[in-house]
């Protein structure tokens, strides 16, 4: 067989995979370089000159408390956020896969949030919060019962419950698509060998579906590590910045700030704690991964 | 048979307890938009007295939603959107299938492999990360931010690795290697090949790619918000949101907006429904 040339083998990439290659570079490959490089200067997002100064917004976002608070912030959110998103969305899928009436319909009703933007969301359940459910709560109390968003703790509780309200049906349908691809052959044959109902689930179905699991906790890790839109719209970092996430205060530092530097570089810590985390949970999920 | 007709009774039972379940579940997702839904028809002293009425004291009203479309400006930024999201659909398809094909059919290239790899190792990047340097860039040394165009092709660029990996994998495994070399010996080029065998043939995945990504870039913030600054540009999420500023107490105007924020696609939806989630959940499933 004849060995294609070389000159055949560029035409050919460029001919089918050139615009793609050219944008994927404009969009993700130079700037994230760019990026790298940013973190060495201090740039204030006007003048032309960026004066480098090696590590020192490393430093800078070391010693940014304000940042590491706002990481810590992001973790919790994230860890509450994460499990409650699964167990629900299990639980739907569960509910939705059982063959009661209606349960296509359903399914379509629980991933509606998903269709809109995490911005209207957020104004829209700013709304309930802020007046519906302290008109309900004034109306049992009898008196000017104030709003959960006023409050930090409240805040948060807020924002975990709007991610879980938002991402549950996005995950259902995974699961969903894990119960399906179970075959109904080996829970009648733990059925028969005398399992009751719970204990297929646990020791026959879950462990099968194990990675529609690991699938669900990746998505909901890395989506809620860099949450934005819901906390803007939401919360906007109120009530006194107590409800910053770490991917808030990247924008601020570098946009509202002007500290262009010190935000790319804590977007870069960001990012590396988002990946180890997400890479490590898929890691030991996949390792214990069974067939039937 | 006693027994039998006990467990079937048990059964049944429990599909109606579940049923229930699911129902009340299912009231507690969709109240949020109810509120909203019933609170649009209130004039703004009825909706701060009482958001939970189903109707004000001073009865119903439909005047929320001619003002607030004028002050949001909605016809004009329902455009914008929806011109931005069908350029940056049509492109991701064209792209990235394009780019697949040429990697499925030739993995012993050098380029093509290395490039493959870096585009999925490209796809843990958050968008965090990018954003500074792509102002710097686009904005400060290009200057090329407040066109639609830019926002376009930026989408395009942050999509192509995830849509090119699920062809990537349609090619692989639905299309026959006959099929091509049959074309070939037909007298087709590789480009023609292309187009008229293995690209009509995508038509599920073709699918599948352009709503995710449709639905992406509809509902898209950071990104539109960064390129797009001039207000005759805006989007519906960065229009909500500029409106959300401005009229914030205005709580009536606010209803109206955020429905007509959500409109179009929940319209879409009563009729896409079921392409929608089948759509969504192969695309979760594969990515």
């Amino acid at each position: 067989m004849k060995q294609k040339s070389t000159t055949y083998k560029i035409k050919q990439y460029l001919m089918f995979a050139g615009p793609g290659t050219l944008l994927f570079f404009g969009a993700v490959i130079v700037p994230f370089l760019y990026g790298i490089y940013l973190t060495m200067t201090s740039w204030d997002g006007i003048s032309k000159v960026k004066p480098f100064v090696g590590l020192a917004n490393f430093v800078a976002a070391f010693q940014d408390t304000a940042y590491w608070q706002a990481m810590g912030r992001t973790a919790i959110y994230s860890f509450f956020a994460v499990i409650l998103i699964n167990i629900v969305a299990f639980a739907l899928a569960y509910l939705v896969t059982s063959g009661v009436k209606g349960q296509n319909f359903f399914r379509a009703g629980f991933f509606v949030p998903n269709l809109i933007g995490g911005i209207v969301l957020g104004y829209v359940w700013k709304f309930v919060f802020n007046r519906a459910f302290v008109a309900l709560a004034s109306a049992i109390a009898g008196g000017n019962v104030p709003s959960l968003l006023s409050t930090p703790s409240g805040a948060m509780f807020c924002l975990i419950l709007v991610s879980v309200w938002q991402y549950a049906g996005y995950m259902m349908l995974i699961y969903v698509a894990g119960f399906m691809s179970v075959s109904k052959d080996v829970q009648e044959a733990a059925m028969i060998d005398g399992c009751n109902p719970m204990q297929t689930m646990r020791n026959v179905t879950i462990p099968l579906m194990r990675s529609s699991f690991v699938q669900c906790l990746f998505l909901s890790i890395t989506r809620c590590f860099v949450v934005y839109d819901v906390n803007l719209s939401l919360t906007k970092g109120e009530p006194f910045n107590s409800s910053v996430m770490a991917a808030m205060h990247v924008y601020n530092q570098a946009f509202t700030y002007k500290n262009y530097g010190v935000g790319q570089a804590e977007a870069l810590i960001l990012f590396l704690v988002c990946a180890i985390v997400g890479v490590t949970q898929v890691m030991v999920g996949k390792k214990g991964e069974v067939d039937a | 048979m006693l027994d039998n007709e006990r467990a079937a009774r048990q059964k049944r039972i429990s599909k109606v307890i579940m049923w229930i379940i699911l129902l009340v579940l299912f009231l507690c997702f969709i109240f949020p938009f109810v509120l909203v839904i019933i609170n649009v028809f209130k004039t703004k002293a009825d909706i701060t007295s009482n958001p939970l009425a189903i109707i004000g004291a001073h009865g119903f009203t439909l005047k929320n939603f001619p003002e607030a479309m004028k002050k949001m400006n909605f016809g004009r930024v329902f455009m914008n959107s929806a011109i931005i999201t069908t350029c940056s659909t049509v492109l991701t398809i064209l792209f990235s299938s394009m780019t697949a094909f040429v990697m499925v059919r030739n993995p012993q290239w050098k380029g093509c492999s290395i490039m493959f790899s870096l585009m999925i190792a490209s796809m843990v990047i958050p968008f965090q990360v990018l954003m500074v340097p792509l102002v710097s860039v686009y904005g400060g040394t290009l200057g090329v931010l407040n066109h639609r165009l830019t926002l376009i092709l930026l989408h395009v660029g942050f999509s192509v690795s995830m849509a090119m990996f699920m062809f990537h994998g349609a090619i692989k495994t639905n299309i026959p290697m006959e099929l091509e070399e049959a074309a070939t010996i037909d007298g087709c080029t590789r480009w023609q090949t292309y187009w008229k065998v293995v690209f009509p043939l995508l038509k599920p995945t073709i699918a599948t790619v352009a709503i995710i990504n449709a639905m992406a870039y509809w509902n898209d913030y950071l990104l539109p918000s960064l390129v797009l600054t001039k207000k005759e540009l805006y989007t519906i999420p960065i229009a909500t949101q500029a409106f959300y500023g401005t009229y914030s107490t205005d709580i009536g105007l606010v209803m109206a907006a955020l429905l007509l924020a959500m409109l179009p696609i929940l319209i879409l939806y009563v009729f896409l429904q079921r392409y929608i989630v089948e759509g969504v959940t192969s695309g979760a499933v594969k990515g």
